[in-house]
């Protein structure tokens, strides 16, 4: 199985509860993936403040030792900080993610990388989801939007790094519910193209083909569309940027999804029941994605809004 | 001897927010015939009112999860919101009646009985049903009726790609317009006796559709009996 659920928060007057509400959420998809999970969290004031960037490595490093070695490589003023959450280690700098992510992966020679952008903030790892949620202190996030994943592992080990969302180019999420059956041929085509892999994991091949995509020019209903022609197999993804959440089903819509949308939010889960206790539910509009359909919603622009 | 009228006892009320599915399929379980029950707080959740038994009236306040009412072998079972995966699923005889939509499988595998959906259903209505009456209000998915050996799928919206694909002998009835029909599905001709047997259907489920508007499908029967032209093949 594997279990999502997403939100995209419309009414700022919300963002203050995005943590509490995807909490919520979080507790009714554990059944479908009781062994690992992950969570991508946009616009948090704590995990990605403003003019920040971060990274997620997986990593039983010393926090505070890493810290002092970043603060030894980086310009003045980048204020690195580190956070470890179980397997998930949070690093912040005011540096460009590209940069930090660089000096991260010389810190930690051989450490998955598990997250990046200066949006989001990714946390995974083995165990109980809710206990994971916990630990990440979920129900204290703000933010504008974030996605949430139990894993049941079918296509490769039960590890912090093999637990969703796969995000391989910043601001960039993506969670799977399925599983591809070509993924080997096109990991192969990719990497003649020239795209690194950090797995043999199958939700990672569509990571990194959406992202390659997107690279060559495609927005990311474009990517999705093109992915549909690309993979076989069974999938039900969601897909986050930084300022958009989309969701596509294979062909004959074999894994889940509903979706229920109001002025204040948009939200997708594998089960309704994921969605029963968002506020204004009862006036929601509540439909499964058509098969095959690329579904997109864009975050309000606000005014006078950074992020 | 005399009858004398009665009031219907008023219905038990089960509030989920405080007892479990488990506890309250096995208060259905164990009710008496002729009672009425309703039940408050579903917020989705899977398995309610499974495999009931008795003769019981069993109305749900708000949306259901996966299996609702499944295996139903008497009585009603009546949501007032949407259902999930696999309503009514393997149901035997007595109705199942959902007055919002319904995800994918409604009625799938059904041997009997009635399925009432008011508004859409998603993929595969219907599939492997094997005697079961399923009525929709609005539209189904793909792949509705695959495999359908026995029964009637009467819809009052249009149908899905693959409608009826690798279909037996049940007979799906269509009043908007069909996607694609699947392997060995056909249109058929609507005689007396079908526009009868639709009419019938439509009343039972209080819809107030005309048999006239629909179109009738059915198994071409070119799938399943062996053919002596193949005989090479094996």
């Amino acid at each position: 199985m594997c279990g999502i659920a997403a939100l995209q928060i419309r009414n700022p007057a919300l963002r203050a509860d995005l943590g509490g509400l995807m909490h919520g959420m979080l507790c009714e998809i554990v059944e479908r993936g009781p062994d690992s999970a992950g969570l991508a969290l946009y616009g948090s004031e704590r995990l990605t403040p403003d003019g920040s960037s971060a990274i997620t490595v997986i990593s039983d490093a010393d926090p505070a030792a890493l810290a002092t070695e970043l603060r030894a490589v980086l310009p003045d003023g980048s204020e690195p900080t580190v956070v470890a959450y179980a397997e998930s280690v949070l690093v912040n700098a005011q540096v460009e993610a590209s940069v930090l992510e660089t000096v991260v992966r010389e810190a930690l020679p051989g450490a998955s990388i598990i997250g990046r952008g200066s949006h989001v903030a990714v946390l995974k790892g083995v165990g109980h989801p809710v206990e994971l949620a916990d630990t990440y202190r979920l129900t204290e996030i703000s933010g504008t939007q974030g996605l949430s994943h139990t894993r049941m592992a079918t296509e490769s080990a039960v590890t912090a790094a093999g637990a969703h969302p796969f995000t391989v180019a910043e601001d960039l999420c993506l969670v799977h519910n399925g599983s591809f059956s070509n993924h080997a041929s096109i990991r192969r085509w990719l990497r003649a193209e020239g795209v690194d892999f950090d797995s043999e994991n199958d939700s990672e091949v569509a990571a990194r083909y959406i992202a390659w995509r997107m690279t060559h020019g495609d927005d990311l209903k474009t990517a999705l569309e093109n992915l549909q022609g690309v993979f076989d197999g069974f999938y039900t993804l969601v897909v986050t940027t930084a300022d958009s959440m989309a969701v596509v089903r294979d062909p004959i819509a074999c894994k889940p999804a509903i979706i229920a949308e109001t002025g204040d939010w948009i939200a997708m889960a594998s089960e309704y029941r994921a969605l029963a206790a968002l506020p204004g539910i009862d006036d929601a509009r509540i439909f499964e994605p058509s098969p095959g359909v690329v579904y997109t919603w864009a975050l309000p622009v606000l005014e006078g809004a950074t992020r | 001897m005399t009858l004398i009228a009665t009031d219907a006892p008023a219905a038990t009320t089960v509030d989920l927010a405080q007892s479990s599915v488990r506890e309250l399929n096995q208060l259905l379980h164990d009710a008496a015939d002729g009672t009425s029950w309703t039940v408050a707080s579903p917020v989705g959740s899977h398995n309610i009112a499974v495999g009931i038994i008795a003769d019981i009236d069993v109305t749900i306040e708000g949306n259901v999860g996966y299996y609702f009412a499944g295996m139903h072998q008497t009585g009603t079972a009546t949501v007032h919101g949407s259902a999930g995966v696999g309503l009514a699923e393997n149901i035997m005889s007595g109705i199942v009646h959902v007055t919002g939509d319904a995800s994918q499988s409604t009625g799938a595998t059904g041997h009997g009985g009635l399925v009432i959906v008011d508004g859409n259903t998603g993929a595969r209505c219907g599939i492997s049903m094997k005697g079961v009456d399923i009525v929709v209000g609005g539209s189904i998915g793909h792949a509705s009726a695959f495999m359908a050996q026995a029964g009637r799928l009467v819809v009052c919206g249009d149908a899905g790609e693959a409608l009826g694909d690798s279909i037996y002998e049940a007979r799906i009835y269509v009043r908007g317009e069909v996607a694609s029909v699947g392997a060995d599905c056909v249109e058929k001709e609507m005689r007396p006796e079908h526009l009868a047997e639709l009419a019938e259907l439509l009343e039972r489920a209080g819809r107030a559709e005309r048999p006239e508007e629909f179109r009738r499908y059915g198994s071409a029967r070119n799938l399943y009996h062996f053919k002596v032209d193949n005989a090479g093949s094996y």
